[in-house]
């Protein structure tokens, strides 16, 4: 099963957390909570991606939506807790260009402070 | 497990096209890759570029028959053939994709697969015409035990 296990909203940073494989279906309910927290004027945002240690082009192609968004929004996003080929997969994407990863979700957070 | 000669046992699998069906081949990579003793590194990558290999086999074949994965466990190498029945592509006609571009305009996100195969596997070949695709993909063994 794949979902959306968590949203957090610690200080003025969203934590959204999930659980088992980064594919369409989890990519848009993702980003649909981005886009939702976007209009009610939240404007950073972590994924913890700890639980969701498989991932294809599709899943990852919708966080560049995300990114897309939050750079029209003036926003920042960051990913936490990436399995080694989830990080991988992100730097040949070039997502690690546009937004930061961190091994701990108190690291990314430390960051958007 | 298939053996189809005493050199190059083979895995063979049959996947219907349904949603998700790819991670039935990730779970076989695993299997496959345990026993030829390949780092989690690597194990990693062949199921990635497997995933990928499987999504546009799903995709692009036109197909609505199955698709069928070879995994042929050599002394040297794990080749993994990915093989549909569908209308074929032109695998030199993939655009490179490049995220600056695909950021703030009009072009589509998608269209990395072919990429990521690429860059994670050490060789691939593409066979496509009229009657479906074959997808070659070979995994060295070198640098591990």
């Amino acid at each position: 099963m794949n979902s959306i296990i968590g949203t957090d909203e610690i200080g003025d940073v969203i934590v959204i957390s999930t659980q088992g494989y980064l594919n369409k279906d989890l990519g848009e309910e993702i980003f649909a909570l981005v886009e939702k927290n976007i209009s009610d004027g939240k404007k950073k945002f972590i994924i913890n991606l700890a639980q969701s240690d498989i991932v294809n082009s599709i899943g990852a192609s919708i966080m560049i939506e995300i990114i897309e968004e939050l750079q029209e929004a003036d926003g920042t996003l960051a990913f936490c807790t990436l399995a080694p080929i989830v990080e991988k997969t992100f730097t040949i994407m070039g997502l690690t260009k546009y937004c930061s990863t961190f091994e701990s979700q108190e690291a990314a957070l430390e960051h958007m402070a | 497990m298939k053996e189809t000669s005493e050199k190059t046992p083979t895995v063979e699998l049959k996947l219907p096209i349904l949603e998700n069906m790819e991670l039935v081949a990730t779970q076989t990579a695993d299997v496959v890759s345990k026993h030829m003793k390949l780092s989690s590194e690597k194990s990693d990558e062949i199921k990635m570029a497997l995933i990928e290999a499987c999504i546009n086999a799903f995709e692009h074949s036109k197909s609505e028959e199955q698709i069928f994965i070879h995994f042929i466990i050599r002394e040297n190498n794990l080749t993994i053939k990915v093989i549909d029945k569908g209308a074929g592509f032109d695998s030199a006609g993939v655009a490179i994709p490049n995220i600056e571009s695909k950021l703030n305009s009009e072009e589509s996100k998608r269209g990395w697969g072919v990429m990521l195969i690429k860059e994670l596997m050490d060789s691939v070949s593409f066979e496509s015409d009229h009657t479906g695709t074959t997808v070659t993909m070979v995994k060295n063994l070198e640098n591990d035990e």
